[in-house]
């Protein structure tokens, strides 16, 4: 097996406010599998419960959010282990050191009043005894300096970096251990097209030296034909599209997939860029059947009242879409 | 309205507790107008009962019956609560939407004046002015002047909520839209601003009804009428505690009490639920 | 220009701090004129009408210090100017209960011991209402966490004068175990004694409990509320996801975090707190200005409430330049720019 294996997996947020009880379901029966030493692409539109998904991935399941059922198994060489069912010290041991993440919303996750270098130093210590401040220091600076960043950045507070630079911090921050799983939320979206590039091309080279697998959620499917390895396409709470990079974006299938592909500018292209029509389900509430149905211009009687299976149609290729399983069922 | 109630009140059991003691105190001080004596007369029976089937809460060395002076004592301070909170709505309103919408040095002139009056120690001026008036003090007066000091806290909140207000989209469709800014802050803003400006006045009428009674027990507030403070005033005229007459003095304090951490429960639950964070998950975002 | 911006921050202080003084002085002198009939002549009559030894002499020259400080000659603008004129002399006449002592002595003579008090009692408060309630608030499920929050909502909106007033009777009357009244017991004077030490702190303790419960209190339930909006901020999480320890998140990133608005909030509450201690000391007859005060209404002294209410307003005023400008040691956004 891969290095993770996510078994039918759903996490539900449950709220009961003022006797108002909600349950949403962001992810709804999603099994995947992802290998060592690829960079593995998750997108879809903002609220279509990827962060959620990710959240179950690192482990950090808090309430309102619930598992109600599936596994995440991860593989770090020594057996297979549930990130659902690991004791808080047993997770504790895991993180950071086999598992880190980059999160959505990075300008933040530095504490505003603490130097970068404590922050730093919190993060190892929780792993590692410190035996002496100067070769953590120096260790420190060994690492900056190889993701080419200024040693000064360490005796700086977070509001005097640049948002950029507070992204390259936090990638060092989350590479200290060498983690064999690098998720990483969103990591680009605040920045600006230009640093968007660095930033990018930071965790390509990081991934090349470290040889980990980085798990790379955005809605931006630019970033993913820039980076990604294999693409998944989540939409409302599920996977309906899975394939290498190369496939998803000149061969997709599922009518979703192919507007998001639509939607990306490309040079010398001067025709309409179409958008979607229709809005994003409401995953409180979301339509029976397969839950694009209302949004999809192929729908057929079907697609209303069954939810279709993601079958794989080529070279670990999977899609979850009527008109390709009845035309491929047709074939046989 | 009815179903926001009835909503806090299934769910929120400090609601429930406030509701139930605001409730029975509204009761309580509305006997006021059932009672066998005058507010003002004394020596209607006889004097320092303790409490019994006849005289609930015993009588004073004045020779009232407590359990109906409390009735007017209650209704009083109720009532001078409410008219300075309600003064004092306008000022804050006023500060804090102006304050909020124009922005720039504006806001910044408006609320270094609106922090001094924060900070200013609000009790010596408020002996200073019942000191002058005297005689001629009143209770509306006495609300009146606390009104005019006592506005600032509430106007920065308003002013808060109406700086996130600014952010959302409607203002701005608004504002291209060509509407001048005073209908917006009106119509668009005000909607939004009266449920803190309604759980403010509750946290407002503590602060006068808590301050009536400072001023009163050093004898500083209208004494002649009947109030919690006053109340507290003439029994320790009197050496209540010393002369073992503790129930007029108990009296005061536990009602007050009861009534204050009502007020209080009522606008921590009123706060919670009009909360944004809140007011996501229940509508449902 | 490293440092302009903390410069500017701390002008900005200084600033405001001359404002609060301004606005509040300008009050009281406002206040007076208020009044249906002339403020001088009322006050002396008030002060003849209390029944006090009523000295020629002395009224003449209270008279004088009132007109002076509060004469209806001449336009509003020359008398706004008069008042000012005699503030920053500092000379607010004799005192009309205790003459010829002047007002400024008497208050000085009180001030020591209403700071003493205050500050005390505010920082002690202060430190317990924070340390509990963020302690309370990351632990929010636990039970002891709960029962406090319930203690604390029924202690926070009693007034200050009820709860002294249930100390005092609690623990002056019905168990006599400390002393009803006064700052010292008769016969001890000031020195470093043991017994000069255990008498003061005997009669501070039942006073400056009765401030810390009141505002500890409102401490416990801001901190609480505060930390539990921060743990679900984005640097918490990320802490937790890589797993530094509670102890850490709790005290450096949570509470360490909560502590800010906290500062500024004493800032901002130390005027009402001020109120509280006033009445607090009438209620135990502790010797400060609270205690001050209350002689003054009772014996009809106008000049010696002026007095009070004027450094009352200054007082207040300075202490919250101190908090204010000792804020860029806990913020870094503003200490380093």
């Amino acid at each position: 097996m891969g290095i993770l294996k996510v078994e039918n997996l759903k996490a539900y947020y449950m709220t009961d406010v003022y006797g108002t009880k909600r349950t949403v379901r962001a992810i709804d029966g999603i099994s995947v599998e992802i290998k060592e030493n690829e960079i593995f692409g998750i997108a879809g539109e903002s609220s279509c419960g990827k962060t959620t998904f990710m959240k179950v991935l690192s482990g950090a399941v808090k309430p309102p959010l619930t598992v109600v059922g599936g596994k995440v198994l991860y593989n770090f060489g020594n057996g297979s282990l549930d990130i659902l069912s690991l004791q808080k010290d047993e997770l504790r041991k895991i993180r950071w050191k086999s598992i880190s993440c980059i999160l959505q919303g990075s300008m933040s996750v530095l504490n505003p009043v603490r130097k970068i270098y404590k922050t730093f130093r919190d993060f190892v210590e929780a792993h590692q005894k410190i035996e002496k401040k100067g070769d953590f220091m120096r260790q420190m600076r060994d690492h900056l300096g190889k993701l080419g960043l200024p040693r000064e950045v360490l005796k700086a507070y977070p509001h005097h970096l640049s948002g950029g630079m507070k992204q390259r911090v936090t990638i060092a921050l989350a590479t200290i251990f060498k983690p064999s799983v690098i998720i990483a939320d969103e990591p680009t979206t605040a920045l600006d097209v230009i640093v968007q590039r660095g930033v990018l091309q930071l965790l390509k080279e990081i991934q090349k030296e470290q040889k980990n697998t980085i798990i790379l959620v955005t809605h931006d499917m630019a970033v993913h034909a820039n980076i990604a390895d294999r693409i998944a396409i989540m939409y409302a709470g599920r996977i309906v599209e899975e394939a290498k990079a190369g496939d998803i974006l000149e061969n997709s299938l599922h009518p979703y997939t192919q507007h998001l592909i639509d939607s990306l500018p490309m040079i010398g292209d001067k025709s309409h860029r179409v958008s979607i029509p229709g809005v994003p389900p409401n995953l409180a509430n979301p339509p029976s059947g397969c839950r694009f149905h209302p949004r999809c211009s192929s729908v057929m009687g079907i697609c209303r009242e069954e939810v279709p299976p993601l079958i794989e149609v080529g070279d670990r290729h999977k899609v979850a879409c009527f008109l390709v399983s009845k035309e491929s069922g047709d074939g046989k | 309205m009815i179903s926001t109630i009835k909503n806090l009140y299934e769910h929120d059991r400090r609601f429930r507790f406030a509701f139930i003691v605001i409730i029975g105190i509204i009761i309580f001080s509305s006997l006021s107008f059932f009672s066998p004596y005058d507010p003002d007369s004394s020596y209607d029976v006889p004097s320092d009962q303790s409490p019994s089937i006849k005289y609930f809460f015993g009588t004073s060395s004045r020779g009232q019956d407590i359990f109906w002076k409390m009735t007017f004592a209650i209704r009083n301070s109720l009532l001078f609560g409410i008219s300075t909170a309600l003064l004092s709505r306008i000022i804050s309103i006023l500060v804090g939407l102006t304050a909020g919408y124009k922005g720039g040095i504006g806001d910044r002139i408006l609320m270094s004046i609106n922090d001094s009056f924060i900070v200013i120690p609000i009790l010596p001026l408020l002996i200073l002015f019942n000191f002058i008036f005297q005689e001629k003090m009143s209770l509306f007066l006495l609300s009146l002047i606390m009104a005019c000091l006592g506005w600032a806290w509430d106007a920065r909140l308003i002013r808060s909520q109406v700086l996130s207000l600014k952010e959302r989209e409607f203002t701005r469709t608004a504002v291209y839209s060509g509407m001048k800014s005073l209908p917006i802050t009106l119509k668009e803003h005000l909607p939004f601003v009266m449920p803190i400006v309604f759980a403010t006045m509750i946290n407002n009428m503590l602060w006068s009804m808590g301050l009536e009674v400072s001023l009163a027990v050093l004898g500083l507030s209208d004494i002649n009428t009947p109030t919690i403070g006053t109340t507290i005033y003439w029994a320790n005229q009197h050496q209540a505690l010393v002369a073992g007459v503790w129930w007029w003095i108990a009296a005061p304090i536990a009602i007050s009490t009861l009534l204050f951490i009502g007020l209080y429960l009522l606008f921590a639950s009123l706060n919670q639920y009009i909360d944004p964070r809140t007011r996501l998950l229940r509508m449902g975002g | 220009m490293k440092h302009g911006f903390f410069f500017r921050y701390c002008l900005q202080r200084v600033g405001q701090c001359l404002l609060v003084i301004f606005i509040g002085i300008t009050i009281t002198f406002i206040i007076p004129r208020l009044a249906p009939t002339d403020p001088v002549e009322s006050a002396i009559a008030t002060a003849n009408m209390s029944g006090q030894y009523t000295h020629p002499e002395a009224v003449a020259e209270i008279r004088r210090a009132l007109t002076e400080l509060y004469g209806l000659e001449g336009g509003i603008f020359e008398q706004y100017f008069n008042f000012w004129k005699r503030l920053l002399k500092a000379d607010l006449g004799p005192s009309y209960s205790s003459f010829p002592t002047p007002v400024m002595d008497l208050i000085r003579r009180s001030l020591p011991w209403t700071v003493g008090l205050l500050l005390t009692s505010a920082f002690i408060a202060w430190a317990i209402g924070n340390l509990i309630g963020g302690l309370a608030g990351y632990f929010s499920q636990r039970g002891w966490a709960r029962t406090l929050g319930v203690f604390c909502m029924a202690i926070r909106p009693t007034p200050y004068y009820i709860m002294a007033f249930v100390i005092l009777a609690l623990f002056a009357y019905i168990l006599p175990i400390f002393p009803l009244s006064g700052g010292l017991a008769i016969g001890v004077h000031f020195s470093f004694t043991w017994r000069f030490i255990t008498s003061l702190l005997k009669h501070a303790f039942l006073p400056s409990l009765s401030l810390v419960i009141v505002s500890g209190g409102a401490w416990f339930l801001g901190m609480n509320s505060l930390v539990s909006n921060i743990v679900s901020e984005d640097y918490v999480v990320y802490a937790e996801m890589g797993g530094v320890s509670n102890r850490n998140i709790l005290f450096r990133y949570v509470m360490r975090n909560a502590l800010l608005p906290q500062v500024t909030g004493l800032a901002l509450q130390l005027g009402m707190i001020f109120n509280g201690a006033l009445i607090t000391e009438y209620v135990f007859s502790y010797p400060g200005l609270g205690y001050l005060t209350y002689n003054a209404v009772f014996s009809g002294d106008y000049g010696l409430i002026i007095g009070i209410a004027i450094f009352s307003i200054i007082g207040v005023a300075l202490a919250i330049l101190i908090i204010d400008l000792a804020y860029p040691l806990f913020d870094p956004r503003i200490r380093h720019r």
